[in-house]
């Protein structure tokens, strides 16, 4: 029983995050149709920039701080660079960017490397305290980077429900040349989307990193969950995406309890697989064809 | 236009081979066995090739079937006592079942939701590889050089890890390969598998049963993948799960990318390239893969048709 | 350690040095102090007799990027140093030494390429310093099919398994069986009975499960859990869970950028009153024992190849090593204080150069048609005695298996550095060899 609690638990807070992480992928996806295969690289970005932001101000919650303004923007101009100078040279063509980003995804993970090392660096968490439970002890702060992950998600919704940047997002998604005859600045709402998505996941990685170190290879594993994740909940549908995430995060924690985890990675995909036999589409998905 | 391009593709792709062929005589020993390892992989790359460049289904899953040929023959060989052609045979109808099943589920899917698809199972093979690490020797992987025994040829014995061996198996692969996929992309299903790759919807108008020309190319190249995998474990002895990693599915996408996808050369060239490329960075800077990063993004706003195809857009219209 | 005992120790590397100043004839070369990336000292090299002066060259193959890139930058500063120094003393056979580094990125498809590159473009005498175990196995057949000695510097099983063949040797750095085999008697005595393993999914992790089992049934102690862990875990909480109550050791070994959230997140689950540990220091390699999130670690113990601090032997040998690859008395660059050094491992570098000198020297190896003179010259060996040329400790070597054996450290955390508590002998940790690489053909 304690087993199955603390399974929901961590699953609870890994889903938060995967949801923050994943959707930023699948917002990309939603609006401008392609597929950033360096969207981990930018969470790694957020937790190496998180490290760097820690160490320059010697002090665990300034650096937090520091490192929750500056990651995202930072990383967001990046994306916004990679967006002008690549993605729009090679005009959006799906095939085309999933090559050009993985292109980026070596120069960023190589120059992190270059530049931060290649060992893990630790972050300290900015508050510290231990909850406990009568079975186990549990991270304090992980709980709150649930919180914190739930405020931002909460957030973006608010973005895309009641700004008008929002609503030009949501314009431009639905139909590209309609919104452009409209009076949509959708080249700027390409780049503020794509700055968008890249910046969740920096905002992601800044979160995480006090539960797990930096290191220049951790953009690989977010990646693919968050792949699994849109391809259930169903590429381009926010909701999905987020219902996916808890779906994905909580079944992982308890199915990782029960089996051993390399078999539960397997098992999750063939889930996918299924998923995909039924409604190719995923589970909130709109028809591509 | 048919016949006059079978033609010349036929005598571009014999010039191409026989100079290969005549290389081996002049090359110094490094180069020589450089040479041997890029045709294997550049045949690696043709298989992948067929489904990217001409039936325009992009699969970043690849190692999936490089490595079920590998691992296939390599364990029937260490645990089954199979010879080595036995092996080969084994590991060529392993992938040939796997990529048709495969191919039966993923091809529900399309564009992105395809390669994310290829993607994870890529990713399952791999971790399959890793939970069944008893059988397989996981992560280490193991070598084959100890049960290989010799091949009789002409009356002499050799080691297939020979280099007079490595090169022209490796050769008569590659060239088996060019021969085939070229037959077949100027034959009438060649021709559907293009019309899918520039409009699928009008081709499914027209009557054609698309699911069926793409399940065709899905299998064929993941079979052509597994069987370069076997032959790869038989020359070059070492199995490991290097080989169903991501990085072995992106590979031949960079290397078909650069020399032209849907060109019949472009693979063999880029494959070669990328490999000097490395090889040649390596000796300059320990940060080879930032330089393949920054390659494959010029290359593909630049030179999105690769060397081979801006060749063929620009001067040689006729080259298949 | 013994005032008798140090003494002992003091002798033998008085004994080796003097033995060095016999074949050195050019020793009193003071000039080696300006190498920049070059490894030949010029001046050394005028100082050689005629006609010897051709280099001997040493391709190392080098994890400069992947995931050993920590240990290949270590494994890098070590070998230049050995270089360095073994010119400056005359060289080997009155040969500078000359090292050429290939990166094989830690992936074993380019291990192979890279041993080729070696062999056949550069040409070099022998190959080696290949640290990962999956390298290993994907590159020494490949020196086997062509035909040069490769000296690995891995700490894995498989040379001494027999898996590979008769050019790989391990001569100078102990295997993972032997260190478990040694210290897992000390970690029952003293820690107790009931143990629980928790290991990295994989090759590496197998051997230290399969191992400290076999070692436990030995002794009487009870294995209470097996934990395997997948290497790209970046969240543990869920395995603590598993660790039954009983368990009065948890016996940890694991590796990658997970380490330090692995420790923090056993503090958080456990609190204050937990199991003892006892882990090894290949999950602090290049992570300084003071860095936020080990503090669960105070107290607990670990095994050390090569005590990272200072005054954990402080022999006249291991300090001079430690002086001349630039490490500091708490195991950190001298250059660099947050650059903490792989100081279990790089050591093996270190010795290795010098035992492929000793075995030239004594085989009289002039050129490639040699090898199977120098093969057999070092399956001869016996051992190496401690000094500056093996500060780590004297080894035995068994021809039979190509592996060196040796000393093995227990180390304590405890006001913020490593305190050696215990050494093991060198028979603590052999085992009957399973393998005879002597009758196998070259």
């Amino acid at each position: 029983m304690p087993m199955v609690f603390l399974a929901v638990l961590d699953g609870t807070v890994t889903a938060f995050v995967l949801a923050l992480i994943a959707l930023g992928l699948s917002l990309v996806f939603g609006v401008m149709r392609i597929v950033n295969v360096a969207h981990g690289e930018f969470f790694m970005l957020g937790a190496v920039l998180s490290w760097f932001a820690y160490n320059w101000t010697a002090d665990s919650v300034w650096g937090f701080v520091l490192a929750l303004l500056i990651a995202p923007v930072i990383v967001g101009a990046i994306a916004v660079i990679s967006e002008r100078y690549i993605l729009r040279k090679v005009d959006y063509n799906p095939e085309s960017t999933i090559v050009a980003t993985i292109g980026i995804l070596y120069v960023i993970q190589q120059l992190t490397l270059m530049g931060f090392g290649p060992e893990a660096r630790p972050v300290e968490a900015p508050i510290y305290f231990r909850v406990s439970f009568p079975w186990f002890g549990y991270s304090g702060y992980k709980l709150l980077v649930a919180v914190m992950s739930g405020l931002c998600l909460c957030g973006v919704w608010l973005l895309l429900k009641r700004t008008k940047l929002g609503l030009y997002m949501r314009a431009t998604q639905q139909d590209y040349e309609i919104a452009t005859t409209f009076g949509v600045p959708t080249k700027k709402i390409y780049a503020s989307v794509f700055a968008l998505g890249g910046g969740l996941a920096a905002l992601a990685g800044v979160l995480v990193v006090p539960i797990r170190q930096a290191d220049h290879l951790m953009g690989l594993e977010p990646l693919l969950l968050s792949f699994i994740v849109v391809i259930i909940g169903g590429l381009g549908s926010i909701r999905g995406t987020i219902i996916a995430a808890f779906l994905i995060g909580i079944s992982d924690g308890i199915i990782s309890v029960f089996y051993e985890p390399t078999l539960a990675k397997m098992l999750a995909t063939l889930f996918v697989v299924m998923i995909l036999i039924i409604k190719p589409s995923g589970l909130f998905g709109e028809n591509q064809q | 236009m048919k016949r006059k391009s079978l033609i010349y593709s036929l005598f571009l792709k014999g010039g191409v081979l026989l100079l290969l062929f005549l290389m081996q005589f002049i090359l110094p020993t490094y180069h020589h066995s450089s040479f041997s390892k890029i045709m294997i992989l550049a045949s690696y790359a043709v298989g992948y090739n067929f489904l990217l460049g001409y039936t325009g289904l992009m699969s970043l899953g690849h190692a999936m079937f490089f490595a079920s040929g590998m691992y296939s023959a390599g364990l029937s060989i260490l645990y089954l006592g199979f010879t080595p052609l036995e092996g080969m045979v084994f590991g060529t109808v392993f992938t040939l079942t796997m990529s048709l099943i495969f191919g039966l589920f993923a091809l529900r899917t399309s564009g992105v939701s395809f390669l994310i698809v290829t993607l994870m199972f890529g990713q399952t093979f791999y971790l399959a590889i890793l939970y069944y690490n008893e059988l397989t020797y996981g992560q280490d992987g193991f070598s084959l050089t100890n049960y290989l025994g010799s091949l009789v040829l002409f009356g002499e014995e050799f080691l297939y890890s020979n280099p007079v061996i490595r090169y022209n198996f490796a050769l008569i692969l590659l060239a088996v390969y060019l021969l085939i996929t070229t037959i077949i992309i100027l034959s009438p299903i060649g021709r559907i598998l293009i019309a899918i790759r520039e409009n699928e919807a009008r081709t499914q108008l027209l009557g054609y049963n698309v699911f069926s020309y793409k399940l065709f190319a899905l299998t064929f190249s993941g079979t052509l993948a597994g069987i370069s995998g076997a032959m790869h474990a038989l020359l070059f002895s070492y199995i490991g799960t290097t080989f169903a990693e991501i990085h072995h599915s992106i590979s031949p996408l960079l290397w078909t990318l650069l020399g032209g996808a849907g060109t019949v050369i472009g693979p063999l060239l880029g494959t070669g390239i990328m490999y000097y490329l490395i090889d040649f960075i390596s000796g300059i800077t320990s940060n080879y893969l930032l330089v393949v990063g920054v390659i494959l993004v010029l290359t593909i706003i630049w030179f999105p048709l690769g060397i081979m195809g801006t060749i063929r857009q620009r001067w040689l219209k006729w080259l298949p | 350690m013994s005032n008798k005992e140090k003494e002992k120790i003091d002798q033998q590397s008085e004994m080796n040095l003097s033995r060095r100043s016999v074949l050195g004839a050019g020793a009193a070369i003071a000039g080696a102090g300006i190498i920049g990336s070059q490894l030949i000292d010029p001046v050394a090299k005028t100082a050689y007799a005629a006609g010897s002066d051709k280099p001997i060259r040493i391709g190392f193959q080098a994890h400069r990027t992947g995931i050993g890139a920590l240990y290949g930058r270590w494994y890098e500063r070590t070998t230049n140093a050995a270089a360095k120094y073994i010119n400056s003393i005359g060289g080997i056979a009155g040969r500078p030494i000359e090292i050429i580094t290939e990166d094989d990125g830690t992936d074993p498809k380019r291990g192979a390429d890279v041993v080729e590159k070696l062999a056949t473009k550069h040409k070099v005498d022998f190959v080696y310093g290949t640290l990962f175990s999956h390298v290993v196995m994907g590159s020494a057949p490949r020196a086997g099919e062509l035909k040069i000695p490769y000296f690995v510097v891995s700490e894995g099983y498989h040379v001494a398994s027999g898996a590979l063949n008769r050019y790989v040797f391990q001569p100078c750095i102990t295997d993972v069986r032997s260190q478990i085999t040694a210290v897992s008697n000390w970690i029952f005595s003293n820690l107790g009975k009931n143990v629980a393993l928790i290991y990295p999914d994989y090759a590496f992790g197998y051997d230290h499960r399969d191992y400290a089992s076999a070692a436990a049934a030995k002794s009487g102690a009870k294995i209470t859990a097996k934990i395997a862990i997948p290497p790209t875990a970046s969240s543990f909480t869920r395995y603590f869970v598993k660790i039954p109550k009983n368990t009065e050791v948890i016996y940890h070994v694991m590796v990658g950028p997970g380490v330090l959230t692995f420790v923090r997140e056993m503090g958080e689950h456990y609190g204050t009153k937990h199991p003892k540990l006892f882990g090894f220091i290949d999950s602090l390699e290049g992570v300084n024992i003071n860095s936020s999130g080990l503090e669960f670690l105070d107290g607990s113990h670990f095994w050390e190849a090569m005590p990272r601090y200072a005054d954990g032997y402080p022999t006249s040998g291991s300090n001079f090593y430690r002086d001349a690859v630039g490490v500091d008395n708490t195991g950190a660059s001298k250059s660099d204080s947050k650059d903490v050094s792989a100081y279990s491992h790089m050591f093996g570098c270190w010795e290795t150069l010098f035992a492929i000198k000793e075995a030239v020297e004594q085989s009289g190896y002039k050129s490639k048609k040699d090898y199977k003179t120098l093969i057999e010259t070092f399956e001869g060996f016996t051992g190496f005695n401690e000094g500056i040329a093996h500060p780590q400790g004297s080894k035995v070597f068994s021809g039979k298996t190509h592996q060196g054996y040796g000393q093995q450290f227990v180390s304590q955390v405890k006001n913020g550095k490593f305190n050696v508590v215990h050494r093991t002998s060198i028979a603590d940790g052999m085992y009957e060899p399973e393998t005879d690489y002597t009758k196998k053909s070259l």
